[in-house]
């Protein structure tokens, strides 16, 4: 992001420096506290925000670090969606183990289909996401007795968390919740790419070919990081799950997974903060101009998004960092 | 001040002192539909029939200024339409939460309208078990079962013996089928055979075939609008399914309007059971539909319509209560509401404050050069059948 210096670092004091937390990094967490303080009323939205951030960032890992453009990501929201609000319905309701059932179903199925995804590239790559979002779509439109089919999952009932914080009608609950569980995730997603593996993954990202040469197995590490992403995906989507207490097939479909890619490209791909701020940005944009206009709100945001695409390559936080280094460099 | 402190404690003691009725504080009614996406348009006919409504009615009533705010959905996107009906609660403070095109929404959104005690009005979501979700619902639509079991009655009274039903297979198709084939059993017909059908199928002649092969007297179908209706039309006519022989009997969509415009003569002799067409002949009727026109440059449907008695039962509510915006006074107003709309007497069962209405059994003519529905029977006070059994 912000040029290295000159001298040569060794790569263990390169990743050491690229972990230490920054002045901006520290105030941007901060921020997302204020809404508790600075627009209570907006909490439920807040709420969705974070969840459709942990949602971007997972799509990040793959897009943005292993170069692995996905359409078909919504699969594994929706998979976790599904499989927490069925695991509240048919087991019990306390949230933190719907969470972990949701994780693990969706990285079992990342895992199984990463063995698919380390194969390919590119266009291939691109349709392959595709299909396999088109079919666990038409899986859970199908499996009407288990999902409810196009009428949406019904009865979903969430406890307390720790049995003490209901769910309440401001969202406060809702956000808290989405909120720590969107930074801890985030501590361990940054923990992953300040990392050797991280460093091979961006590797992999430049040239597939050559990092077996050196010794990383391309593969391996796709498949790695395809279970990792899948099962953050899978989290997201058992946090939206749980926040509304329904899902629907338009947790798992095509729009969902074109929408965060969307994100991803405004904010900034292969930035972590990129899909946070992304998601920020779309989904504000959304509330205003649907506000506005509910039948055009998609108007503007295509404009912006190639309005960005076309003048800011690095989306807005890659513009942001660049008059960030201007500025910087212009004191004497 | 008194926000900030309520949003620092946290919460439902908020519900209590929601502002209470003023005379002068504008009443805002949430309108949540999927204003984009595929199913845009119905949310726009729901929309136009509010708006119709409002233009003619003025938008004071019981000294309350009627403020509307749109929210979208953005298709069925049940999570979406709760957050908004959560937001709209809380954070616009809106009396009144209505709309609602598609049932997944309506029964997300019940949930807050039970939660926050709100008047909620459903414009057009036609799943039976919709207003059981909340006690301050009450829907101005139809149910699917109402027609199901009436066109049921019909056609047994009309001398058909054996009937196969044809739906597509999600909520209401399932809901359209049991209603149907539980009514002509219970009149003593027989029902040789049924198909649930993808719900976005492109085509039909297989199904078709399959039920022309086992020779029924009748064929019930269900479908979404949309393209599909055109698609299951010239299927019939492809396979020989002439409607004048072998009854084909639906709800309204598979006959509506543009479906008719695309099927042609071959949708003629095609029977029905519908609450409302814009050619249904009464007096109320054709003056909405003359004023419809002119101000939107088409005619209403039965979106149109859901829209305009809901913001009718609305209005009326409103007045009983002197203006009094709380859900438990608006709903107590709104059972047993009855009145005069362009479908004909509608009235609100008290006891499940779901709609009741007249059903009318048409059939697609020739009138002029226009392909129309005509009706020739109708049911009376029909109430939703699923509710009714779940009394006894």
């Amino acid at each position: 992001m912000i040029a290295t210096t000159g001298t040569a670092l060794t790569p263990h004091a390169y990743l050491q420096a690229r972990s230490r937390w920054g002045v901006i990094e520290i105030a941007f967490w901060l921020a997302t506290l204020l809404p508790f303080f600075l627009f209570p009323n907006y909490l439920s939205l807040a709420s969705q925000i974070a969840i459709t951030a942990l949602f971007a960032l997972s799509l990040d890992l793959i897009l943005g670090y292993a170069g692995i453009v996905s359409l078909g990501h919504a699969a594994f929201f929706g998979l976790g969606a599904y499989a927490a609000g069925i695991f509240s319905k048919f087991v019990w309701g306390e949230p933190l183990s719907g969470l972990v059932v949701a994780a693990v179903v969706a990285g079992v199925v990342g895992y199984a289909t990463s063995f698919i995804i380390a194969r390919f590239r590119h266009l291939t790559l691109i349709m392959i996401t595709l299909g396999l979002g088109f079919l666990v779509h038409e899986l859970a439109n199908s499996a009407h007795f288990i999902t409810g089919g196009a009428d949406g999952l019904q009865g979903v009932r969430i406890w307390p968390i720790f049995n003490y914080f209901r769910f309440d009608l401001y969202g406060y609950t809702a956000y808290s919740y989405s909120l720590v569980v969107l930074f801890l995730t985030f501590l361990v997603a940054r923990r992953l790419i300040n990392s050797p593996f991280g460093l091979a993954l961006r590797g992999i990202r430049e040239n597939p070919n050559r990092m077996p040469a050196i010794g990383a197995s391309s593969r391996a590490h796709i498949r790695k990081i395809y279970t990792i992403s899948a099962t953050i995906a899978g989290i997201a989507g058992g946090l939206l799950a749980q926040t509304t207490e329904t899902v629907s097939l338009g947790s798992i479909d095509f729009q969902r997974s074109a929408d965060v890619v969307v994100m991803l490209v405004l904010g900034g791909v292969g930035k972590l903060y990129g899909g946070l701020l992304g998601a920020i940005i779309f989904m504000v944009a959304r509330d205003q101009f649907s506000g506005l206009n509910p039948q055009f709100w998609y108007f503007p945001i295509g404009v912006l998004l190639v309005a960005v695409v076309m003048f800011l390559p690095g989306g807005i936080l890659g513009g942001l960092s660049r008059l960030l280094a201007g500025i910087r460099g212009r004191r004497p | 001040m008194r926000k900030m402190l309520l949003g620092a404690i946290g919460l439902t003691a908020a519900l209590f002192v929601a502002p209470a009725a003023h005379a002068q504080t504008p009443l805002k009614i949430g309108l949540i539909s999927a204003y984009s996406g595929q199913f845009a348009d119905t949310a726009a006919q729901i929309d136009n029939g509010v708006k119709l409504y409002i233009k003619q009615h003025g938008d004071v009533v019981a000294g309350r200024k009627i403020e509307i705010l749109r929210k979208d959905t953005g298709g069925p996107n049940p999570d979406v339409a709760k957050r908004l009906a959560q937001e709209l609660v809380v954070r616009d403070s809106a009396d009144i939460l209505a709309g609602f095109t598609l049932t997944p929404e309506a029964m997300a959104a019940s949930d807050i309208s039970a939660e926050a005690k709100k008047f909620m009005v459903i414009m057009n979501a036609a799943t039976s078990i919709i207003t059981t979700k909340s006690n301050y619902s009450a829907r101005v639509s139809l149910t699917l079962p109402m027609i199901g079991e009436t066109i049921a009655k019909w056609a047994y009274k009309d001398g058909v013996r054996k009937a196969y039903t044809m739906v597509a297979d999600f909520g209401p198709g399932h809901d359209a089928e049991q209603s149907f084939q539980k009514a002509f059993k219970e009149a003593g017909g027989e029902i040789v055979g049924s198909v649930r059908m993808p719900v976005a199928n492109p085509d039909f002649s297989a199904f078709v075939q399959r039920a022309k092969d086992l020779n029924p007297e009748s064929i019930f179908v269900f479908i979404p609008g949309g393209a599909q209706p055109s698609a299951l039309g010239k299927a019939f006519a492809e396979r020989g399914v002439d409607p004048n022989k072998i009854r084909i009997l639906s709800t309204g969509e598979p006959v509506d309007e543009t479906a008719l415009k695309s099927l042609g003569d071959i949708a003629v002799g095609r029977i029905s059971a519908w609450h409302y067409d814009y050619n249904l002949n009464n007096p109320l009727n054709k003056k909405f539909v003359a004023a419809f026109n002119a101000e939107f440059k088409r005619n209403p449907d039965f979106f149109a319509l859901g829209g305009y008695d809901g913001m009718h039962l609305i209005y009326e509510s409103l007045k009983k209560t002197g203006g009094k915006s709380d859900g438990d006074s608006l709903i107590a107003a709104a059972k047993g509401m009855k009145w005069d709309s362009p479908r004909g007497p509608v009235s609100i069962d008290p006891e499940t404050r779901d709609v009741v209405n007249t059903v009318y059994i048409r059939r697609v003519q020739k009138v002029g050069n226009e392909l129309v529905n005509v009706e020739f029977d109708k049911f009376e006070n029909v109430k939703d059948p699923v509710k009714a059994a779940m009394k006894k």
